[in-house]
């Protein structure tokens, strides 16, 4: 089973490299885009075949070394 | 004073900092590959500055998974002194043995060069040879110093004289030019919340024989090599 994991920077945690984007693509003359946070994605295979057996491994992998909890947030979704 | 240096592929900071060890307490550090699962029996851990796994995922967090670290958190279980310098402070947070995190310096920039540390707490094992409220300088050389944590976490390092170390200006004061990476409330190096692990951004291990311009970073091997005896 593919699966895909969105980590992001919590709300409230400075994101210097996602103003220095927002601040290149304004140099771009793009207005209107606002609030850019980078983040990371990460996609992957498990071997699981239940979507819950699956979610719960790839839950403690995020909590155990793909994300870190104390800045950020994780998304997962299977394919 | 005997002392370990955890060795992990891209640390380059090893060999500094088994020198200034020696160099302050006469005895050869042992120096312990990231995959041993055990430490030599020792006072001081050090884990030191340096690129591990070329700061892949993020700064510190795939070294703070390798075999060797559940034998540092055991050392630090039983009291045992762990300093963590540069990329040892990074690993040392992601590892859990002190709060927080560090984050990309506000400037993007990576930052090269000698900053002034107030010493907030002269009261610590890693501190006592020093002022309470003396300056000193250190080198520092890093890309991600922005130490962060939640507001909770910051007040209780603050209120529990935690905050070893900031970032002050060469005249010893704050809000000026002293804080090189925006670190929240200018923490340059926390202790956790039994004393024992010490983790800083600068590095003291380049300042303490007079060939290296200086020997203002030796307070903190002195005051460990003070708590061991």
């Amino acid at each position: 089973m593919k699966a895909r994991i969105i980590v992001t920077l919590k709300t409230g945690v400075l994101d210097p490299q996602g103003k220095a984007i927002e601040g290149a693509l304004k140099s771009f003359g793009l207005a209107g885009i606002d609030g850019v946070r980078q983040g990371k994605c990460f996609e992957l295979e498990v071997a699981e075949t239940d979507p819950a057996a699956a979610r719960a491994k790839l839950t403690e992998a995020c909590e155990k070394l793909l994300a870190n909890t104390v800045i950020e947030n994780y998304h997962i979704d299977l394919a | 004073m005997k002392s370990a240096v955890v060795v992990f592929p891209g640390i380059n900071r090893d060999n500094d900092m088994a020198h200034a060890l020696e160099v302050v307490s006469g005895t050869p550090a042992h120096m312990v590959w990231h995959a041993d699962t055990e430490l030599p029996d020792v006072d001081v851990v050090v884990v030191p500055g340096g690129f591990s796994y070329g700061d892949y995922l993020r700064c510190g967090a795939i070294a703070a998974r390798a075999p060797i670290m559940d034998a540092v958190r055991r050392h630090a279980a039983r009291g045992g002194f762990v300093l963590g310098v540069c990329n040892g402070f990074q690993i040392l947070t992601e590892a859990g043995l002190l709060p927080g995190v560090l984050m990309r310096n506000a400037s993007l920039k990576f930052v090269c060069k000698l900053v002034h540390l107030r010493v907030e707490n002269a009261n610590t094992a890693f501190s006592s040879a020093y002022a309470a409220g003396s300056v000193f300088r250190t080198p520092v050389a890093h890309g991600e110093g922005n130490y962060f944590a939640d507001d909770d976490t910051v007040k209780r390092l603050e209120g529990e004289g935690r905050v070893v170390f900031r970032y002050v200006d060469a005249e010893g004061n704050r809000g000026t030019d002293g804080n090189p990476n925006g670190a929240i409330n200018d923490i340059a190096g926390i202790l956790n919340d039994a004393g024992n692990v010490l983790g800083m951004m600068p590095h003291p291990e380049n300042l303490v024989e007079p060939i290296q311009g200086g020997t203002d970073g030796r307070g903190i091997f002195e005051s460990v090599l003070a708590a061991v005896a």
